[in-house]
């Protein structure tokens, strides 16, 4: 185990820390903001892979199809957040995992009569569809854009929460609504702005992810679990958690994987024990 | 969405096709398909949907076979209750499909007990024709011993020296490793290292192969199925892994080759069946099924055909209800699609030549190269008594 291997699984451990990141974020934020448990957001990942794939297949164009799809996701989730999300915000946290929780079957099987359930391809881009060398090493294009883009996205957010005023009052909605609103910001605009700005994301990963791991009708469901245990890890409604979350379950997986090949599976769930015994309000928890 | 309609329209069709098979003038045999149609192995069950009526149809005898579809979702105890309904309350005469080996364990018992016929036409575990045989139970897809061994051997004496191994961590990962090492190191090759992978959790496979790679193995030799076999194959390709991939031929089945791209050149696989097999048999079937589907047919569609083919032979040889096709299915052999077939009395496992082939460009996408094809293999009887 040389200095290689450590690089290389450095970055196989970043690039799956950025695209949980990108689920995570979403899903955090909006419960942070909203106190609204969306379990479907992972079933907008999938849609997200299977738009990306669609106009990738319609157009030869990958960039549109990265630029399309998650504007087609943020536009299904507005949909979603006008017919069903908006009206279950007072109905109790139970309410709503359970319809988000049929909302995600209602998808699979839209998804399934749609595209089938054979899974769908993508492939990566002419200019990052090469291997790279650097130090000794090789490594996919494709992923170290995965990196640079996860990377950008975190920044630009922690920017825009924590140095302009757009991000004030989401970080003074987040710790406490009523009071914001009396301060005269429109926090049911807010919710929503916020909301489809997580759906985008979302979408954002899942044509990320599609040509590294294809589009399966139970991509949704898979990545459900490790996005939950992120944003539980992290504590629920802030950035720093979900960055700091996705790290650890990017890095403990990834390394999990090659090192303790037999431990990997509990690994992760041994982890959630502790936290939630130790410290059940998450690492870095938003106030409020 | 133009690929929507299409589906929509094929759904009706299909839809309309069963209803007119379900209520036949004087159907004389009751069929029990026990297939998944939901879930990760939707794609398969579908697959041997279609190959099991195209044969009853090629034959003009879907009058005298009724049939009942049962989803399994590949989940055991679903497995098991369809199982159940099927026999207890449809009085079933036969039952066809199983894909999941576990839900094949879960239903081994009851089926037995039962007496009621079982044509197994994907589930490849070892134990359902081994310890766990029964005269009830008769395979006419493969076992997973039966794929991985002969391509142990032929490796070994095709100059390889060293493997790295990777599998699910389940039932059938295991079973088909461990044949594979095994026939490997009898003909002399050596194992140099093996992960098994968290069976469906596994997305990102970079951290395994870069692993296998680093062991300086001559090849890396794997068992991945469905999604997990397009995820591995892009992931080999994007890494530019010099090591040469090897695998039981699942992985780069031509139900799925396509969305494996060029990543998929090259890849080297032993399998029972591939769509570009040089027999008149083999082209009759791929005309007709391309003519019905408009897409090469895969080793699942040919599971789906030879178990019509399979009951069809055994209600001539034997009779239409239960007792008969029971007795007479391990005893059938024909032709079909993949070859000369027959079915092992000793295990019920069927006996079938296995192709080595590499994954090519052709002029209309990926294809099948045959390398080499190892006639008539048969697995030892290994603890089965009927």
């Amino acid at each position: 185990m040389d200095a290689s291997f450590w690089l290389l699984q450095f970055l196989n451990a970043m690039q799956y820390s950025m695209l949980l990141f990108l689920l995570s974020i979403g899903l955090t934020v909006i419960f942070g903001l909203m106190h609204f448990v969306n379990l479907a957001h992972a079933s907008l990942y999938m849609l997200g892979a299977y738009f990306g794939i669609s106009v990738s297949a319609l157009t030869g164009q990958f960039w549109l199809a990265f630029i399309l799809s998650p504007i087609i996701v943020t536009l299904i989730g507005a949909i979603l957040y006008y017919t069903l999300i908006d009206r279950m915000r007072a109905a109790g946290p139970m309410n709503q995992v359970l319809v988000t929780f049929g909302l995600i079957f209602v998808i699979l099987d839209l998804v399934r009569l749609g595209w089938g359930d054979i899974a769908l391809g993508l492939d990566a881009p002419d200019a990052l569809a090469h291997t790279v060398s650097f130090w000794g090493i090789s490594y996919p294009a494709y992923r170290l854009f995965i990196i640079a883009l996860g990377l950008t996205i975190m920044i630009s957010m922690w920017v825009v929460l924590a140095r302009t005023q757009i991000g004030a009052m989401i970080r003074a909605s987040v710790e406490n609504a009523d009071m914001a609103a009396s301060l005269g910001i429109h926090v049911g605009r807010l919710f929503f702005v916020v909301f489809c700005f997580g759906c985008a994301l979302a979408g954002l990963a899942g044509v990320a992810a599609a040509p590294i791991f294809s589009a399966t009708t139970t991509m949704g469901i898979t990545i459900l679990i490790p996005t939950l245990i992120v944003v539980v890890i992290g504590g629920l409604g802030s950035l720093e958690g979900a960055i700091a979350g996705s790290l650890i379950i990017g890095f403990l997986e990834t390394f999990g994987a090659v090192l303790l090949p037999s431990l990997s599976a509990v690994l992760t769930y041994i982890l959630l024990a502790v936290i939630l015994v130790l410290r059940p309000q998450g690492l870095i928890p938003a106030r409020g | 969405m133009k690929s929507l309609f299409a589906k929509m329209a094929m759904a009706t069709s299909l839809g309309l096709g069963m209803i007119s098979v379900q209520l036949p003038a004087h159907a004389d045999t009751k069929v029990g398909l026990i297939l998944p149609y939901t879930g990760t192995y939707a794609a398969l069950g579908n697959a041997i949907t279609d190959g099991f009526n195209m044969a009853i149809e090629e034959a003009g005898r879907t009058d005298e076979f009724s049939i009942v579809t049962e989803d399994t979702e590949a989940k055991p105890p679903v497995g098991l209750a369809k199982a159940r309904k099927l026999v207890l309350q449809d009085k079933v005469d036969v039952m066809v499909g199983v894909v999941s080996s576990g839900v094949l364990g879960a239903m081994r018992d009851f089926v037995h007990q039962s007496q009621t016929p079982l044509i197994v036409a994907n589930a490849g575990n070892n134990l359902a024709t081994g310890e766990n045989c029964s005269p009830y139970i008769v395979r006419v897809s493969f076992s997973n011993g039966q794929i991985n061994r002969p391509m142990g051997t032929w490796m070994a004496e095709n100059g390889i020296k060293t493997v790295y191994t990777l599998a699910p961590d389940y039932s059938a990962g295991h079973q088909m490793i461990e044949s594979f090492s095994a026939a490997f190191t009898a003909a002399g090759g050596e194992i140099a290292g093996s992960d098994f992978t968290p069976f469906g959790q596994t997305k990102d496979f970079g951290p395994y192969l870069t692993n296998a790679q680093s062991s300086g193995a001559d090849a890396i030799f794997v068992f991945y199925a469905g999604g997990g076999a397009i995820n591995f194959v892009k992931q080999y390709g994007s890494f530019d892994i010099k090591t040469p991939l090897y695998g039981s031929g699942f992985l780069t089945s031509p139900l799925y080759v396509a969305a494996e791209g060029d990543a998929a050149i090259g890849v080297r696989a032993s399998l029972h069946y591939i769509p570009t097999l040089d027999t008149p048999e083999n082209k009759a079937f791929v005309d007709a099924f391309m003519a019905k589907h408009g897409t090469m047919p895969s080793e699942y569609s040919v599971q789906g055909y030879d178990a019509g083919l399979a009951l069809m032979a055994a209600v001539d040889a034997g009779g239409a209800d239960k007792k008969n096709i029971a007795a007479a299915l391990p005893n059938v052999s024909y032709v079909g699609p993949r070859g000369a077939l027959e079915i092992d009395p000793a295990t019920n496992n069927i006996v079938q030549n296995i192709y080595v082939y590499d994954t090519v460009m052709g002029d209309d996408g990926l294809t099948q190269k045959l390398i080499d094809t190892i006639p008539s293999v048969r697995d030892d009887v290994a603890g089965c008594q009927m």
